[in-house]
């Protein structure tokens, strides 16, 4: 992110560039330099705009009309035959692929193979969790989770880079941003309000018992955490921001991120190097069935929903108003 | 069970062909919920069911909440506000 200097003006790199331009005399010193006003846009004005933009939906669709030549009119007709045969074919050729794929459940398939016999003749035992699936990605392929993870954390600060508006550069864009928020939303909407307090408490409990079922029912981390995140974002459509800013701002997000990425690093190197010198584990699969069984599965279960948790509300508040 | 199946690839070719021939931004959006929705039905049917409350979480949820708010800045649906002022 780009900060202004703000004594930029007197700085050699700006005097350079006016004596390059003539702006400057190095005798004279400075030149008058009225920097031209900067129009000022009214919030009115700006909505104006965005009306005729509406209004006027199919005003490029007329210029072309206009200037509707014979070769561009050949031209678009090409286009759409082009479109028609490329599509045709890749439909084609994907299909004749899909032809030579296995059939659904054969037992002869190439992927099964010893690895999936392990991981259903030794899972329960190995992992302690009942859930075959969540054993898998997260006791043997732990380390490919904790990528994802990484990735959807890294999702979330790009799409932070991209849409944020920054508090100290920019306060006009930024009430404007508030501006359209409040314009486009409707607050204090009696329906959604009832709605939402009848389902975002069943929504968040739900996501809670998926994330620590994870090891016994099918679910886990990811599915548990998105259906959080949906409930909070129900929770802030009804509400508005006062609301849940008290309980999830920007602080309180990305200690949840990395707390939790950080937790489940340590967990698992942990486990890793515990396995990978044969040295005795304090971590017990425990008695398969029970909430706190499984050893690290359940930890690591609530460390991903949380981590999904908090990207899914990002995600949502920084698109609407570019912000946590 | 098979013919279930088959309703449901037939109910996903037709939302996949819609979505592509939707004039109206909004009303893509909308067959591509209920295109997530059969899609997690089909994950169940076919023994995974991890699979299908993420498709139902994420895919008809999120990523569509997502596109609703992406139509509403780039002002492809019209608010009550503004149908009232172009009246």
């Amino acid at each position: 992110m780009s900060k202004k200097n703000p004594n930029y003006q007197n700085s050699f790199a700006d005097k350079f560039t006016r004596w390059v331009k003539g702006d400057y005399d190095p005798i004279e010193g400075q030149m008058e330099m009225n920097a031209p006003d900067k129009e000022v846009f009214g919030d009115e004005r700006i909505r104006y705009v965005h009306l005729h933009i509406v209004k006027s939906n199919n005003y490029s669709e007329r210029m072309f009309e206009e200037g509707l030549a014979k070769n561009v009119r050949r031209f678009t007709g090409l286009y759409k035959i082009f479109g028609v045969i490329v599509s045709v074919f890749i439909a084609c050729l994907l299909l004749w692929t899909v032809s030579f794929l296995p059939k659904f459940g054969d037992p002869n398939a190439p992927e099964n193979n010893e690895v999936a016999t392990r991981y259903i003749e030794q899972g329960l035992s190995e992992t302690g969790a009942v859930n075959i699936v969540t054993g898998m990605i997260l006791d043997y392929r732990a380390f490919d989770t904790f990528g994802e993870s990484c990735v959807l954390f890294v999702a979330s600060c790009c799409v932070l880079i991209l849409l944020r508006v920054d508090k100290d550069e920019d306060p006009e864009s930024r009430a404007i941003e508030d501006m359209n928020d409040r314009h486009y939303e409707p607050r204090n909407d009696t329906i959604l309000q009832k709605v939402a307090d009848f389902l975002v408490p069943l929504m968040i409990i739900f996501g809670i018992y998926v994330v620590l079922n994870g090891h016994i029912s099918p679910g886990g981390g990811f599915s548990g955490g998105a259906i959080i995140g949906s409930g909070l974002i129900l929770y802030l459509t009804a509400y508005g921001f006062e609301k849940t800013q008290r309980f999830m701002n920007e602080k309180v997000v990305k200690a949840l991120t990395v707390g939790a990425l950080t937790f489940y690093c340590f967990a698992k190197s942990y486990s890793f190097y515990t396995g990978a010198n044969h040295l005795h584990s304090i971590i017990t699969p425990g008695t398969p069935g029970n909430i706190l069984s499984a050893g690290l599965i359940v930890y690591l279960n609530i460390c991903v929903g949380i981590v999904v948790a908090c990207t899914m509300y990002s995600f949502y508040t920084l698109f609407r108003k570019g912000g946590i | 069970m098979t013919e279930l199946r088959i309703i449901l690839l037939v109910f996903l070719l037709v939302c996949a062909i819609a979505v592509s021939f939707s004039k109206n931004l909004l009303i893509s959006v909308v067959i591509y919920m209920a295109f997530s929705l059969i899609m997690a039905i089909i994950w169940l049917i076919l023994e995974s069911p991890d699979l299908a409350i993420t498709e139902a979480a994420v895919g008809a949820g999120v990523t569509s909440i997502l596109f609703f708010v992406t139509l509403k800045k780039i002002r492809s649906i019209k608010t009550t506000a503004e149908e009232d002022i172009d009246e």
